[in-house]
């Protein structure tokens, strides 16, 4: 999972982690005993369908921002390690 | 109220300070000097992560020039604090990760806009938990808010800046997120009015992501008729979100004089259960019999899978916040690592170090949850009991039009009593939870102290948009009673 | 090609990029080429706090879509995110459409060597595009640029029913003048508008279940598909053949080698957690959307061709050739419109004159300097009588030249065709008086004399006169 997720921990940090994933996993399973046959998922507090946006350009170049924040940048690119195909 | 009882003025609510103001016995600036200077004078409290007095005073300037013009309103230079959930240009955005450390937002959330369009004056952003995730503030990447009622004890999460903020009268009113009980927790623990309305009602643009299906922006207040008076200001439908709901604007104060004689609350007897400290029952049981002095009737009502909230919560939210932190990559924004090997390890070591200890065990679960040969048993398996819950609620509220129970089981512990054993402290959010996956408006006010002298809260609870009506009762309480009124020692 | 032992099962998948002004989820613009992160808007830089709002063009795109292929546009989907860490994508996650995709089901008519075949597709759903990873070096490192991230595509998944790299080249070629035709995608293959993932797999001829597949991911041109198709046919046979099996796989195609390596295996693949995007609703579609779609679609070029040859009356091969692109038909409507019950005269013109100059100058349809009634108004001048066939080609290159409308350019030179019987018969009254040698010849059965008394009378007019008013006036007059 950590992988999966992009977490780099150590091994200590894992054995910890991993009782306290089992605690909250054996609280979880409460709810897998309910009878949840024929009941449609609920995504939303709301009901509703998805707005639509009429098809124009309201935003500009936003370059300058985006970089001010950035770790590292060259020439208006984001850097990151070499990525590998 | 006058200008040299600086105190005063510290207490006021924002529907005093609108008088002062208004009468120009005060101005925006002095007001937003006074409050900075409160705020400096609590440092120790740990409630502010940026502050910028040059900002702030431009803000007010502009909000006494704006009056001078001629304009009004009831907020035009009132100050107020924002939870750092919210982005803001002027201030760093930080969601109390180290994560974000010094992130300055490009723009500004809608509510923060919408607040300072209605003249309001930003005092500075509070802590929190990282990333809301968290119930007694422990979460924050820049240490813990004190409760101002008991330095040794949580001043609840995740929104414990705003609460402690409101209580210590260092900012009138402040901005707060409620996804499981974020809002009224903190309210509970603090001694004041905390309001989260309809999901789906503030909008969720410029709100850093926590779980998308449950985020709420809502207020921290002295009192309801103060957060019927903000509220206002912040529920207009914003295209930039989807899920920001189409109705126009509304007036929350409507409903604020309104008798509550007649008013059916339902009591749900799940919430009074073996986990409930006597101490907090017996406030709320007290509160309960105001309302029956008013004239409300109380009935009885069962909410049998409201137990299941907890579990289902601990699906839902992981489940969400595991995706909304995967943009955490050290790539565009944020922490990146020093060291790394390759571009995956450059990628994994900031988020380890740039996430906390409980964003990473929530981003575990909800990975684990949405995983191939797991996401119906889990994932799917919550969003119907989900469902059960709101049904629930929906039911009960044919046959009252109220809730009300206990907001938290005890009031506020004390440092690191639970920051060990997360499930002890997930069920801290037992009562709060299912209003949260419903998605209906709640409140926590002030209804007495418990144990150690902390203070409890009494939950509210409406119907979808029936925000008004769950305001108005709560401030009729707050006519008869003064709880809210009452202040931390040295405040 | 064929191998009479093996059967080749390919299905085919397509990222169509929609022809949006903006992105699917945010308001920057999609144009191709722009500075880099010029056009990565807030929503697509995934800033803490954005939120994504649907884009309803792109929405009727993939309702057209659904419609031209006989599709069920669902009227109620959902869109999912897609998590996966990759530095060109932004958010963590591509939101896209998994469990109920907006269009499901419809097919396709391609025909391979006289023979026509039913594609059937599965499934054709809305998804943003990711950025791009730059790779020149940067001290090693390498640059992201976000432009296209967000940029609408359709990914439209056919069935495994093609059977060989032919069938797959003619899917994916029908495909792509389909989406053109209709108008929701360029189809400009360099800039990635059009690219398809294939997944192939062989099983020996008469088994009934399906080989392992290898899905080759990102062809970018017809022959790259076809190349890499035979590539991986004849290397999945070999392995197999050899004694070996067939991982299932993602293989990239390395044009310049001619062959497909692995990308990711089976063991590595993801696991892309799919679940319903919390911050999207259900894409609702209603009846009278889809029927405002449907009655404002084109007529498809199969329609479009029948009719050609049936009511205009047009060969098949000039019905072929005015459909190959929508910017054509439409042209050569326009100009029919303008100009009706000329058919073939109009296709004459396009296909010839006007298509000519164009190949010759490397200029679109769209941007020809003469348009459909501009070009009809002209030829009216050939059916009225005005000018002739050569002179229409010169009033044709002035126009071209920007020197004004048909009739604009007519009187300013003076190029009108003389057809006034009473100033023909002048001019051949005068000719017959000024060459009794001729007309004596004629009468004597010559018929060289009577050409070159045509050729004196169209010298007096100084070729304006009209030829066949000519040759019935004189044959009068000497008759
Ligand atoms: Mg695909
Ligand atoms: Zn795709």
């Amino acid at each position: 999972m950590a992988k999966l997720a992009r977490i780099r921990i150590s091994d200590d940090e894992a054995s910890r982690t991993l009782a306290q994933l089992n605690d909250i996993f054996a609280m979880i399973e409460q709810m897998r005993a309910v009878d949840t046959e024929g009941i449609e998922p609920m995504n939303h507090p709301l009901g509703g369908s998805q707005r639509l946006r009429d098809d124009v350009v309201t935003e500009h170049d936003r370059r300058e921002a985006a970089m001010r924040n950035a770790p590292e940048h060259q020439d208006g690119l984001f850097l990151v390690p070499r990525v590998i195909e | 109220m006058s200008v040299d009882g600086s105190t005063d003025l510290a207490r006021a609510s924002v529907a005093a300070l609108a008088k002062v103001l208004a009468a120009k016995e005060v101005s925006a600036v002095e007001l937003a000097t006074l409050f900075l200077d409160r705020i400096d004078a609590h440092r120790d409290l740990n409630v502010f992560l940026d502050v910028r007095p040059d900002v702030t005073l431009a803000q007010a300037r502009e909000a006494d020039r704006r009056r001078a013009a001629g304009e009004t309103g009831p907020l035009l230079g009132v100050p107020l604090a924002h939870k750092d959930i919210f982005v803001t240009r002027d201030w760093a955005s930080t969601a109390a990760s180290r994560m974000l450390k010094g992130y300055m937002s490009p723009f500004d959330a809608t509510v923060v806009e919408q607040l300072a369009a209605a003249g309001m004056v930003c005092l500075g952003k509070v802590n929190c938990d990282e990333f809301a995730m968290g119930s007694s503030n422990e979460n924050s990447a820049y240490g813990p808010v004190l409760n101002p009622w008991d330095k040794g004890a949580v001043p609840g999460g995740s929104s414990g800046g705003s609460s402690a903020a409101v209580a210590a009268r260092i900012a009138p009113v402040a901005t707060a997120t409620d996804t499981g009980g974020s809002i009224r927790e903190p309210a509970a623990f603090t001694g004041i009015t905390g309001t989260k309305p309809t999901y789906g009602r503030p909008s969720r643009w410029g709100m850093i992501a926590f779980a998308s299906s449950l985020d709420t922006a809502g207020l921290m207040t002295v009192s309801a008729e103060d957060a019927a008076i903000v509220l206002s200001a912040m529920m207009g439908f914003d295209p930039r979100d989807s899920t920001s709901v189409d109705r126009p604007p509304e007036d929350c104060t409507r409903d604020l004089e309104r008798p509550v004689k007649g008013l059916r609350i339902g009591v749900p007897k799940e919430f009074f259960g073996p986990g409930l400290s006597p101490d907090v029952e017996q406030s709320v049981r007290a509160a309960l019999d105001v309302y029956r002095g008013l004239g409300a009737e109380l009935v009885e009502i069962s909410l049998p899978n409201a137990a299941l909230g907890i579990p289902v919560y601990y699906v839902v939210a992981p489940a969400e916040c595991s995706s909304n932190l995967s943009r955490f990559d050290g790539v565009r924004y944020g922490h990146r690592a020093s060291k790394y090997r390759d571009l995956e390890d450059m990628i994994s070591r900031s988020r380890a170090e740039g996430l906390g200890p409980e964003p990473k065990r929530r981003i575990l679960i909800g990975t684990y949850v949405l995983s191939h040969g797991y996401y119906d048993a889990y994932y799917l398996k919550a969003q119907q009991v989900r469902r059960l819950i709101a049904d629930e609620f929906r039911r009960a509220f044919e046959t009252c039009d109220i809730i009300a129970g206990p907001v938290t089981s005890t009031v506020a512990f004390g440092f690191g009593e639970k920051a060990a054993d997360p499930v002890s402290m997930y069920l801290a959010d037992l009562y709060t939870v299912p209003g949260s996956l419903a998605g209906i408006p709640s409140m926590s006010i002030p209804c007495g102290f418990g144990d150690k002298g902390r203070p409890v809260g009494l939950q509210l609870m409406a119907d979808y948009f029936q925000e008004a009506r769950m305001l108005g009762a709560a401030h009729q309480y707050q006519l008869a009673t003064d709880w809210h009124r009452r202040v931390p020692a040295g405040f | 090609m064929t191998n009479p032992n093996w059967e080749v099962v390919i299905g085919l998948e397509t990222h169509a990029q929609l022809s949006t002004q903006s992105k699917i989820f945010s308001g920057a613009p999609t144009a191709f080429g722009a500075e880099p992160n010029s056009q990565a808007s807030l929503v697509d830089l995934a800033l803490p706090g954005v939120l994504p709002v649907l884009n309803r063009g792109a929405v009727e795109r993939a309702i057209r879509f659904g419609l031209s292929v006989g599709a069920t546009v669902n009227r109620r989907s959902i869109f999912a995110r897609k998590n996966y860490f990759y530095p060109d994508l932004p958010k963590g996650y591509q939101i896209s459409q998994y469990e109920i995709p907006v269009v499901s089901g419809g097919g396709i008519t391609i025909e391979v060597g006289g023979v026509e075949k039913y594609v059937r597709l599965t499934r054709a759903h809305l998804e943003e595009d990711a950025g791009k990873s730059l790779h020149e070096d940067f001290h090693g490192m390498s640059g992201i640029d976000l432009n296209r991230a967000g940029t609408p595509l359709l990914e439209i998944v056919s069935e495994p029913d093609m059977r060989s790299s032919a069938e797959a080249v003619a899917y994916a070629k029908k495909l792509h003048e389909l989406v053109q035709w209709i108008g929701i995608c360029d189809g400009n293959m360099q800039e990635g508008s059009f690219r398809c993932d294939a997944n192939v797999s062989v099983r020996r001829r008469g088994t009934e279940t399906f080989g392992t597949r290898c899905e080759i991911k990102n062809l970018n041109s017809f022959r790259f598909l076809e190349q890499a198709i035979e590539y991986e046919v004849e290397r999945q046979i070999e392995l197999i053949e050899g004694g070996g099996r067939v991982v299932q796989e993602t293989r990239l195609f390395d044009p310049d080698r001619v062959e497909t390596r692995t990308m990711r295996s089976k063991e590595d693949a993801q696991d892309y957690r799919y679940f319903p995007d919390p911050d999207l609703l259900p894409l609702v579609i209603d009846d009278a959307w889809i029927a405002r779609v449907g009655s404002e679609m084109p007529a498809l070029p199969e329609v479009q061709r029948s009719r050609l040859v049936e009511v205009h009356g047009l060969s098949v091969q000039d019905a072929q050739a005015l459909t190959a692109s929508r910017a054509t038909v439409d042209y050569f409507e326009a100009m029919l419109a303008a100009l009706p019950g000329e058919a073939k005269l109009c296709a004459n013109w396009l296909m010839g004159e006007l298509s000519a100059r164009l190949n010759r100058e490397q200029i679109d349809l769209a941007r020809a300097p003469i348009d459909a009634p501009q070009l009809a108004a002209l030829l009216r001048r050939i059916t009225d009588g005005t000018l002739s066939g050569k002179m229409a080609k010169d009033v044709f290159d002035a126009m071209w030249n920007g020197d004004g409308t048909a009739d604009a350019v007519i009187a300013a030179r003076g190029l009108a065709q003389i057809s006034d019987a009473g100033a023909i018969a002048a001019i051949v009254d005068e000719v017959i008086a000024a060459n009794p040698k001729s007309v004596e010849e004629f009468r004597a059965g010559k018929d060289k004399a009577f050409n070159a008394l045509v050729g004196q009378v169209m010298k007096a007019s100084k070729g304006k006169a009209n030829p066949q008013q000519v040759t019935d006036l004189l044959r009068a007059r000497l008759g």
